[in-house]
């Protein structure tokens, strides 16, 4: 299994993320030998068997509805890049 | 005072033979001294002896615990209040943790001291600490080689006595494979023993805190703090935490060892086979038995984990958008270029692969193929460890490859670094306890004996290393230059 530079490029915005030009090509070399790894995986045939996403396979535990945490809203937001008036500031999305 | 086990500086401490401010001094000029090293990135000193004259104070009035007064070094992935969290990430390395971890707050209840926090690999991604964003870690055994990773700098710092305990966290081998590079001792406990909260997420499934320290007598009094149910923790066990240091003196006659023959191939390379089997001999003659167990699936364990755990990964680390904390790009122009470029600029390239490899594994299209099969094969490695868990106590094997390996030598070559995680992996897959202890030399480096049991089966763990290192003294040894 082999990827493009173009894969590659679909993926990164995908999730975002900005890589530069110049690292695409070895990107795609790295994450190509990497899917040939988990090609592996294709010889054993797993049909009948359940997938295991957790190894307790718990499930969530509820808890009572009530405020447990104390409101720290200004110590959180004070390691923010930039605020204003209680809010998180970011680039403007309407015009 | 740096060569003493916990109990004996616990005893020192309260006999009045030195003070916590003492000790912590101590340890904070040894710091100094081997700055080199590159072990912590940030030193708590003001921290350190404001905790040390309280846990002093603590110990005159007769309240005090285990580890009051004992200097600790966290791995930098545990959120420490008011102080910098960086996770080894350029992406973090403004964030102020505005909370502590649990475990930060059990040391700090039981009164102990911060000396710093330690370097790893970048969000824990690495078998080398070289992806670190604050640079390499050397090896205090040969300063040329890696100290294994991703908690590097907690091995390298307890094997250069640069702090009289660490912490660690473990995901596909990051407290066992350092332990064994390192020459220490390193449990991996059962998932959901020890909390999470406040514990950076890789990938959730299989992260897991644990203790770092010299002998299993020190692990077991470390774990004793760390372990137990935390309700902030959805995934934390709601089961009662036995006294870890009771049982290290049980005899082991009648323990049955398995020796997977999956892990003793050809592919073993033959001084990591000789030093095994030499601690395997020492087992037998403490009255163990052993035999060999078979887990058929454990080969594909390395495509297993470099799918889940890149999975996880990408979703985990999708919160680093340069909104709320850390890094945020210079003049973004809308807020995608803000999403990316902030996360381009802000993480490394190893953690930019998994994500990649992540994001790709669970799009459309590939999710059945890549993260439901890998998911499948999960269940058959678990179920493996489960049967062979039936026949014997407790699976015995070698925690890396080889020892350590060059700073630089696997760097260039993902797949080569992630196949130096072959015996560990897997232990996450299934989410047992594992831990490793110092077995041996070869050319000088240290090397690891592997000892994997069955779940919430710590305090046997421990007993069966406790045992060990009662009848040899590799876990004694410390390198040149720090003594």
């Amino acid at each position: 299994m082999s990827l493009t530079a173009n894969d590659v490029t679909q993926i990164a915005h995908l999730a975002r993320l900005g890589i530069d030009k110049q690292d695409i090509d070895s990107y795609a070399k790295d994450l190509s030998g990497i899917l040939d790894l988990m090609t592996q995986m294709s010889e054993l045939n797993t049909d009948h068997v359940d997938p295991m996403a957790h190894p307790m396979d718990q499930v969530q535990r509820l808890r009572v509805d009530t405020i447990s945490e104390p409101n720290n809203r200004e110590k959180f937001m004070s390691i923010a890049p930039q605020t204003e008036a209680g809010l998180y500031l970011v680039p403007k999305v309407i015009e | 005072m740096h060569t003493k086990s916990l109990t004996e500086l616990a005893h020192g401490l309260r006999s009045g033979e030195f003070s916590s401010v003492e000790l912590t001094q101590h340890f904070l000029k040894r710091i100094k001294q081997h700055q080199d090293l590159n072990a912590y990135i940030t030193v708590t000193e003001e921290t350190a002896l404001q905790n040390a004259i309280v846990a002093d104070a603590r110990i005159a009035n007769g309240q005090s615990t285990a580890l009051t007064g004992i200097p600790i070094a966290q791995k930098d992935i545990f959120c420490t209040l008011d102080i910098k969290t960086s996770c080894g990430s350029k992406i973090l390395d403004n964030f102020i943790a505005p909370y502590n971890a649990t475990v930060v707050e059990k040391f700090n209840l039981a009164g102990a001291v911060l000396l710093g926090k330690l370097n790893m690999d970048e969000f824990a991604m690495g078998s080398s600490n070289e992806t670190s964003y604050y640079g390499a870690v050397k090896n205090p055994w040969n300063i040329n080689t890696v100290p294994g990773g991703s908690s590097g700098g907690s091995g390298a710092a307890v094997a250069a006595r640069l702090a009289a305990c660490a912490t660690g966290t473990d995901t596909g081998g990051s407290i066992r494979q350092p332990a064994a590079h390192c020459g220490i001792t390193g449990l991996k406990p059962t998932y959901g023993r020890v909390s999470r909260y406040g514990m950076i997420a890789y990938a959730s499934s299989l992260d897991q805190g644990g203790p770092m320290a010299r002998s299993a007598e020190d692990v077991a009094i470390l774990l004793q703090t760390m372990a137990g149910f935390d309700p902030k923790d959805s995934t934390s066990v709601d089961l009662s935490v036995p006294d870890y240091s009771a049982g290290l003196n049980n005899p082991l006659a009648g323990l049955k060892i398995g020796l997977p023959k999956e892990f003793f191939s050809n592919d073993l390379n033959s001084d990591m086979a000789a030093t095994l089997e030499t601690a395997i001999n020492e087992y037998r003659k403490l009255g163990a038995e052993v035999k060999e167990v078979s887990m058929p699936n454990l080969r594909l364990a390395i495509p297993a984990y470099y799918v889940i755990a890149p999975a996880e990964c990408s979703a985990n680390l999708s919160r680093f958008d340069g909104v709320r904390f850390g890094y945020r790009c210079e003049n973004p122009v809308d807020l995608t270029d803000l999403y990316t470029r902030s996360r381009g600029e802000g993480f490394g390239k190893e953690v930019k692969r998994r994500i990649l490899m992540g994001t790709y594994a669970l799009s459309t299209g590939y999710y059945d193929a890549y993260y439901v099969k890998a998911q499948k094969i999960r269940r058959l490695i678990s179920d493996d460890f489960k049967m062979a868990l039936t026949e014997v106590d407790v699976i015995m094997g070698p925690v890396t490859p080889t020892p350590a390996f060059g700073i630089g030598e696997k760097i260039a070559d993902p797949i080569e670094m992630y196949l130096s995680d072959i015996y560990t992996i897997a232990i996450n897959l299934a989410g047992l306890p594992a831990l490793s202890i110092p077995a041996g030399f070869i050319n000088g480096l240290p090397v690891g004996l592997q000892i994997i049991g069955n779940y919430f089966s710590e305090d046997r763990l421990l007993n069966i290393a406790h045992q060990y290192q009662q009848v040899t003294d590799w876990h004694q040894h410390t390198p040149k230059g720090f003594e």
